[in-house]
């Protein structure tokens, strides 16, 4: 049963993600890679639609995979595609209100809890750790889509890749002023058009 | 007000909230500060960093954390329930248009082209936000070897992520409870 296994899936996710922003992509990737649902390169396309639409990345992520997966299972239903995002979304979702609902009842056992201070000591760190190894995958399929080859120093795709990165990341690494991250996305794409067209990729 | 009535505008300020926060996450906090604190006088500006200090040791996103941890203290589960449907349902229905849209266009050569150029902006965005979290995160040699490990293992293995995650939260318990023995001792 897909619907099923889609909550289960989100739910796992949710429940092991501790920490905001990107926390979660690196269980996205491996689960939903390992699944057969998306590839890394739409995950990474669809982190730049995230970003550039409101509201958190676990919702947005669990609700288009939900939308591709039940979709495609029944040949693109509308309400089997609703039913999918539903179903990721609700998953990736209940295990963070479970969990409020309890701290909100026993607020000051778990603001004293040492348990919960030890437990944190090492799940930060580890979050930052495997975005780390999420970045390493991300950039591989950025600048290596076909693996890693000897040729791929002789593509053009590799240069015009590295060249937009090494522009977005100074854009986005500027100091004096904040660039919001939808100029950035922006301006990739327009670039991306740009050189697509004229190298004829 | 009656408990119904309170639930709904629950529902409608996390709607709201919800709607208008780009990025997620921590980009969320000043407008639940505004429209939760500010506005409805529901909860006060001291009760915002208490919930962005539980949101960041309980599981999930930030924004869930908090829509159900300001609705349960207004009016408990139902006001719970309220909140957090209203913060998630614009994102629900927002990436079920866009996936229909994507899977319209995603054939074209100009939009390839974009999201190849698009990819290597995503990276830039991303690296950023590791960066970023690597400062704000507590240094300390029992930090740097479980991001070592995590990266490490993440990279050059296919070990479960989950797994990874379950050890270095025992290896944070038994860490700190070793060094903080001694103060307890006394």
């Amino acid at each position: 049963m897909i619907f099923l296994e889609l909550f289960w899936t989100f739910f796992k996710i949710g429940a092991f993600t501790f920490g905001g922003g990107y926390a979660m992509l690196p269980l996205v990737e491996e689960q939903v890679i390992s699944h057969g649902w998306l590839s890394e390169e739409a995950i990474v396309n669809f982190i730049a639609v995230s970003e550039s639409t409101p509201g958190p990345f676990a919702v947005n992520i669990a609700t288009y995979v939900g939308s591709q997966v039940g979709g495609a299972e029944y040949g693109g239903n509308l309400w089997f595609t609703i039913l999918g995002s539903a179903a990721a979304t609700l998953g990736v979702v209940l295990p963070s209100f479970i969990v409020i609902l309890l701290v909100a009842k026993f607020y000051q056992q778990f603001k004293n809890s040492r348990t919960v201070t030890g437990l944190m000591t090492g799940l930060k760190p580890a979050a930052i750790g495997l975005i780390a190894s999420a970045v390493v995958s991300m950039a591989i399929t950025v600048f290596l889509p076909s693996g890693f080859l000897f040729d791929v120093f002789k593509t053009t795709e590799f240069y015009i890749s590295a060249v937009i990165f090494a522009l977005c990341a100074c854009l986005v690494f500027y100091k004096r002023k904040k660039i919001p991250p939808v100029l950035v996305i922006c301006i990739a794409a327009v670039l991306g058009i740009a050189t697509g067209y004229a190298f004829k990729l | 007000m009656s408990t119904f009535k309170k639930a709904l505008k629950l529902f409608l300020t996390f709607f709201k909230i919800g709607a208008f926060t780009f990025g997620g996450g921590y980009a969320m906090i000043p407008l639940i500060q505004h429209e939760v604190a500010e506005k409805n006088k529901w909860i006060t500006d001291e009760d915002i960093l208490e919930i962005v200090a539980i949101a960041e040791s309980t599981p999930g996103p930030i924004a869930i954390n908090s829509a159900t941890f300001v609705g349960y203290r207004v009016c408990g589960v139902l006001g719970s329930t309220a909140a957090t449907l209203g913060v998630v349902l614009p994102s629900l229905v927002i990436i079920l248009v866009i996936s229909f849209v994507l899977a319209a266009f995603q054939e074209l050569r100009a939009v390839q082209y974009a999201f190849m150029g698009i990819r290597a902006g995503v990276l830039a965005l991303v690296l950023k936000a590791l960066i970023t979290m690597f400062k704000k995160c507590p240094k300390g040699w029992v930090s740097y070897i479980v991001m070592a490990f995590a990266a490490v293992v993440g990279i050059f293995t296919d070990i479960n992520v989950f797994l990874i995650i379950i050890i270095s939260a025992l290896f944070g318990l038994v860490t700190y409870s070793i060094m903080h023995s001694k103060g307890a001792d006394k």
